[in-house]
């Protein structure tokens, strides 16, 4: 049976992720409720602007629900969505859901003229788990990950900072997976449901 | 192939992080903290809204830099600024500045009449406005990557903004149907490049994604759009000119993602105060409308 699969859809590149988990062989949903929450077994937070979808979480009450489901299911932040799952988040302060043990800065390569594309070599694990070769990383505006804690396990570094996290069945990416063809970090996600 | 460069790739890729998202002009950065706060995707710095360069008229620029410098270092979201058609020498300053997203926009007088900038020169990403495929694909070739429907700016009257995004909407879905020989002529009739045609053609859909704007005034403005196919919407003055722009943005923003939610969108509709006033398009005179600059 296909693994049901929902992609936070209150802003952001959300349509993106919805077709790279299907390319992956997933589910997918569209989730904007707390309903729609409980109906799926694990969650993409996508890209997007973090301060945006912190305030739509806050109007519409998912606040709660997103932090009892990170409890129990997994959960993949991807950009913005790391930032919402990260422990503690400077530049500026924000509130995030403290799901996976880490620090990130904002915007911390710069503005959108400091975007890049750039090729990953992963670490051997994340290879042997999804499939050998480099990995291409889209980096949009994107946070650093300037501290993990301990349980935190680095699947791949780009000038020195991690750039994919795990930590147990949660995922982080600061780059975006979901915009290139490669789908094994979605491969990955969906081995963790 | 414009579509094959890695910078376009890239600036497409942040208009991607802007979908489903509410784009709202700025005049200053107490305005750009009110936006950021209500949930803004992003801001777009300017001098004076649509509705007031209508009412003040002469020639409408850039905004000052220092203005723009204030708005960048007062939030965190991305900011976008307009530059005049045609003038590739203030999307150069824009670029330097650092703006994130550069508008190349018809509610600025324009500079040149014949030409758009040449958007391909630049690393900084572009938006531009269309109200039909033809302009829509000129100004892809040109290199933007980002499209926005014009409407009419300034007015508060949603009509023309519908109008453009069905037309863009009903001109891709007649290409989907047409045979490659058709293709050449159908380029020819909407004097846009083939290759572009045919990738319209194929996925039914614009090769970078499609905004609206112009006229939007009311959560239910915003929605009708985004069920008409628009994947974001600008707001322009309808915030900055209704009686409570905090509330009113707050609730197009709650509009935009819940926008096929008729119990949420009634709830984003409640206690919002007066819209801004708003104008019948069809009793303005040809000569003060905005949406027929561009070529």
């Amino acid at each position: 049976m296909k693994k049901r699969v929902g992609v936070l859809a209150l802003q952001g590149d959300f349509e993106a992720h919805e077709k790279a988990l299907v390319r992956a062989g997933a589910d997918v949903r569209q989730v904007r409720t707390a309903a729609d929450m409980a109906a799926v077994d694990g969650l993409v937070i996508p890209g997007g602007e973090s301060t945006t979808m912190l305030k739509l979480l806050n109007f519409m009450d998912l606040k709660e629900p997103l932090r009892e489901f990170a409890k129990e299911k997994p959960v993949f932040g991807t950009c913005a969505g790391a930032i919402l799952l990260a422990t503690n988040v400077e530049n500026p302060v924000q509130e995030s859901f403290g799901a996976v043990d880490m620090t990130v800065e904002r915007n911390a390569y710069g503005r959108q003229i400091d975007s890049r594309v750039v090729q990953l070599t992963p670490e051997a694990d994340f290879q042997e788990r999804t499939g050998a070769g480099k990995l291409e990383a889209v980096f949009i505006r994107a946070p650093i990950i300037r501290r993990t804690g301990p349980g935190v396990k680095v699947l791949a570094e780009y000038d020195g900072s991690p750039v994919l996290v795990e930590q147990g069945r949660h995922l982080i990416a600061t780059f975006h997976p979901e915009l290139t063809p490669d789908s094994r970090v979605h491969q990955l996600f969906l081995s963790k449901i | 192939m414009i579509l094959n460069s890695e910078q376009f790739r890239l600036n497409v890729g942040l208009t991607e992080m802007l979908k489903g998202g509410v784009i709202m002009d700025v005049i200053n950065a107490e305005q750009a903290v009110i936006a950021e706060r209500a949930g803004a995707a992003a801001v777009m710095a300017l001098e004076r809204v649509p509705s007031d360069i209508r009412k003040e008229g002469g020639v409408a620029r850039m905004s000052p830099v220092s203005v723009i410098r204030e708005i960048m270092g007062a939030v965190t979201i991305p900011v976008m600024a307009k530059a005049r058609i045609g003038h590739f020498t203030e999307a150069r300053i824009l670029e330097a500045l650092g703006v994130d997203y550069i508008d190349e926009s018809e509610v600025l007088t324009p500079a040149d009449e014949e030409h758009h900038i040449n958007k391909k020169d630049f690393k900084t990403p572009f938006v531009c406005g269309a109200r039909n495929l033809g302009e829509a694909l000129r100004r892809i070739a040109e290199g933007a990557c980002m499209i926005r429907t014009k409407g009419e700016a300034g007015s508060g009257n949603i009509v023309e903004a519908v109008r453009h995004i069905r037309t863009i909407i009903k001109e891709m879905r007649q290409l989907t149907v047409l045979g490659k020989e058709e293709l050449v002529h159908e380029a020819k009739l909407l004097g846009a490049p083939l290759d572009l045609v045919e990738w319209v053609a194929e996925h039914g859909k614009l090769p970078v994604p499609n905004f609206s704007a112009g006229g939007i005034a009311t959560p239910a403005d915003a929605a009708l759009v985004l069920q008409l196919g628009a994947e974001a919407v600008f707001v322009g003055s309808g915030i900055f000119k209704s009686a409570d722009p905090e509330a009113r943005a707050k609730a197009i923003v709650m509009a935009t993602t819940y926008y096929k939610d008729p119990q949420k969108l009634l709830e984003a509709s409640e206690d919002l105060g007066m819209a801004m006033a708003g104008l019948d398009i069809s009793k303005l005179p040809e000569s003060e409308l905005m949406q027929t600059r561009g070529w």
